[in-house]
């Protein structure tokens, strides 16, 4: 498969008034074609700053650095602001979690869908209607031409995110980077977003990149996966992989955090990660998880860890060899 | 297991709400919480599970007596909620609430918001204080360096134990937590699902776990009740509910559960249509414009009635009703 998305080395510093804060920190990564690619991490951990940098739609304040970011081999890095705004809605496309701060209270869905198509293509407004229906349709909207002249408060939050879906599909963009799409809403809806986004994606054949915390959504979703803690990619890999042979302390300890009905014993302990995420200001010194993980040594502090690559795309940001995170993994299920 | 003593209980239980759809037309009837009638009994933990909207938070907010029923009884060991002092069912029923952000005054010190139901309570001075806010905070996993912090200075994990500390200081019997858990990070929610377990071993506490986390409910209740559109449509014991589901509604929501099983894909959960708007809900079986098994001529004209069960679980779904066997079966049911 061809490569849509590359992006090497990247970074986002922001300075503060205590010196510059590192959210996110040598990402190294790519995106296929047709492919869906999480990043799944907690609270803190730059994931959101990520997608963010990947738009170019950082704050103000914050710098975007690193030696490559490609998308279908248009050199973003370089892309001026009106270049951008070129690509942002029409190559590619963003889904935020909450679709009623991202679409606008004072215009109907039809106005707000017809505009992203008439900023892009030289289309007439007709046109532009005709698009929005039948996507409006697409995403299983009933009675799509009479939701045009709707606004938004007028629709429930499953509806409003498909409205972002649709809407973000106008242009047929190449790549969509969605930001926890289903977290604001109801399990039932979420597992109805979550499938249309993979038929969407299977038909218009489109780059997914998938922001979220829940590990659930990632097993489900993911072709492939990254695990971000603390500004870094501490594990990338399949889902398979990922989820059957996790390599990095912090990904088995994710895992053990939740429960699985059928699998954790009712009422007994969870597995939980001791400890809190390190501050990300200023130099950062050794592994970022070594505070918290239960196999650190010396060996883990002061030089940086770099990526353990053992396969194809598989690598783990760890001291430990393959066989030793193994044995350690043991360990750790034996307890 | 000893004689079971019921501690909460709620029996045909109505909550309507005046709702205006606009400056000119008339008022509209929303009926939040429609004839539930549930048991909690001592030690138990019932897991209340359901979509937004479905009223499970205005039943919990009737179950802590800060909303007085419109229809029905609540009880609290026996007597009625509404004629126990307001002080005192405070004492003995505490919630904890789903947004540690919200829940902490953020012009008060740790000390201060552990503190309050002592003060006003009106146990004990102000030295009795600091020691049980002591006692308390080592209880929850709190360091006492936290006492005279600022509810901002706290990450969400540490405000959330600060919310349970003070729902014990007071010892209640029962406490109504209203999504623990939902606005926590994951390794910071395992922490507190394995402090509420503790604690409830503990001070032989009686949880009602309002959650939409299936996972979450399916490992801390003992029993489980489904909530959709204001009636308990399904309420059995936590194996009986994820062992053998009955209401497709039920059924669909556990099919959503996404658990981190990669080769399972995205469940297709059959829902086809949007959920119901609850001030004009479909008639009879409210769940019939979604439902998989729906008998026309019978689900959109007589409402079901509550199907009790050979293992002591409950079901409001024609799929049970005897009396209507041979239309099930015809439907494939």
């Amino acid at each position: 498969m061809s490569v849509l998305l590359e992006v090497q080395d990247l970074n986002v510093d922001i300075p503060l008034s205590s010196g510059i804060l590192h959210p996110v920190q040598k990402l190294t990564f790519h995106v296929d074609k047709g492919e869906t690619l999480c990043i799944v991490g907690e609270s803190g951990c730059g994931k959101s700053l990520t997608s963010l940098a990947l738009m170019d739609l950082l704050p103000k304040r914050a710098s975007r650095t690193g030696t490559k970011l490609e998308l279908a081999g248009m050199n973003l890095l370089t892309a001026s602001n009106r270049e951008m705004s070129d690509i942002r809605g029409n190559r590619m496309g963003m889904i935020f979690q909450e679709p009623m701060s991202s679409l606008n209270p004072a215009f109907t869905i039809g106005n707000q869908m017809e505009e992203a198509m008439l900023r892009h293509r030289d289309v007439s407004r007709k046109e532009a209607r005709e698009r929005a229906i039948y996507l409006l349709e697409k995403v299983g909207i009933t009675g799509a031409r009479g939701r045009l002249g709707q606004y938004p408060h007028q629709l429930s939050g499953g509806l409003r995110q498909r409205v972002m879906i649709a809407m973000t599909l106008m242009c047929g963009p190449d790549l969509i980077i969605a930001d926890e799409p289903t977290t604001a809403l109801d399990v039932t809806i979420q597992a109805q977003i979550l499938l249309l986004l993979k038929e969407l994606q299977r038909e218009f054949g489109m780059g997914l990149i998938l922001i979220t915390h829940d590990l659930g959504v990632v097993a489900r979703m993911a072709d492939r996966v990254c695990v971000m803690y603390a500004g870094q990619i501490v594990e990338q890999g399949t889902a398979e992989e990922v989820f059957g042979d996790p390599m990095h302390p912090y990904t088995r300890g994710l895992i053990d955090c939740i429960p699985v009905p059928g699998k954790t014993k009712r009422g007994e302990h969870l597995g939980s990660i001791p400890g809190m995420v390190p501050s990300l200001v200023g130099a950062f010194q050794g592994c970022h998880f070594r505070d918290r993980c239960p196999h650190a040594h010396d060996r883990c502090a002061p030089d940086p860890i770099h990526l353990n690559w053992i396969g194809e795309g598989r690598g783990y940001r760890c001291v430990l060899s393959p066989e030793e995170t193994r044995r350690a993994g043991e360990l750790e299920a034996a307890e | 297991m000893n004689q079971q003593t019921p501690v909460l209980e709620t029996v045909d239980v109505t909550r309507t709400f005046k709702v205006g759809a606009g400056v000119f037309s008339r008022k509209k009837i929303l009926k939040a919480v429609n004839g539930v009638s549930l048991t909690v009994n001592k030690g138990d933990v019932l897991g209340l599970v359901g979509e937004s909207g479905c009223g499970k938070s205005t039943l919990a907010k009737m179950l802590l007596g800060l909303l007085p029923p419109n229809a029905g009884d609540i009880r609290f060991d026996g007597d009625p909620v509404m004629s126990i002092d307001r002080l005192e069912l405070a004492r003995r029923v505490q919630p904890i609430f789903q947004d540690p952000y919200s829940s902490l005054n953020p012009r008060k010190t740790i000390f201060d918001c552990i503190a309050l139901p002592l003060k006003v309570h009106k146990v004990g001075d102000k030295s009795e204080w600091t020691d049980r806010v002591r006692d308390i905070m080592e209880t929850v996993g709190l360091s006492d360096q936290y006492m005279s912090a600022y509810p901002s200075q706290l990450s969400g994990g540490q405000r959330q134990r600060v919310a349970i500390a003070r729902a014990l200081i007071m010892r209640p019997e029962v406490v109504i937590c209203d999504e623990p858990t939902s606005a926590l990070d994951v390794s910071v929610q395992s922490q507190i699902l394995n402090l509420l377990l503790d604690l409830r071993k503990d001070f032989g506490l009686t949880y009602v776990l309002i959650s939409h986390n299936l996972a979450v409910v399916e490992h801390i209740a003992t029993r489980v009740a489904v909530m959709y559109l204001g009636r308990i449509v399904e309420e059995n014991d936590t194996e009986g509910i994820f062992r053998n589901p009955r209401h497709p509604y039920t059924r669909a929501l556990l099919e959503s559960v996404l658990t981190p099983e990669p080769h399972l894909g995205v469940p297709e959960t059959h829902l086809g249509a949007e959920f119901p708007n609850p001030i004009d809900p479909p008639q009879a079986c409210t769940f019939h414009p979604r439902c998989i098994h729906f008998m026309k001529g019978l689900c959109d004209e007589i409402a079901p009635r509550p199907l009790v069960q050979d293992d002591g679980g409950m079901a409001e779904c024609h799929l049970y009703d005897e009396k209507y066997a041979a239309k099930a079966a015809a439907t494939g049911g």
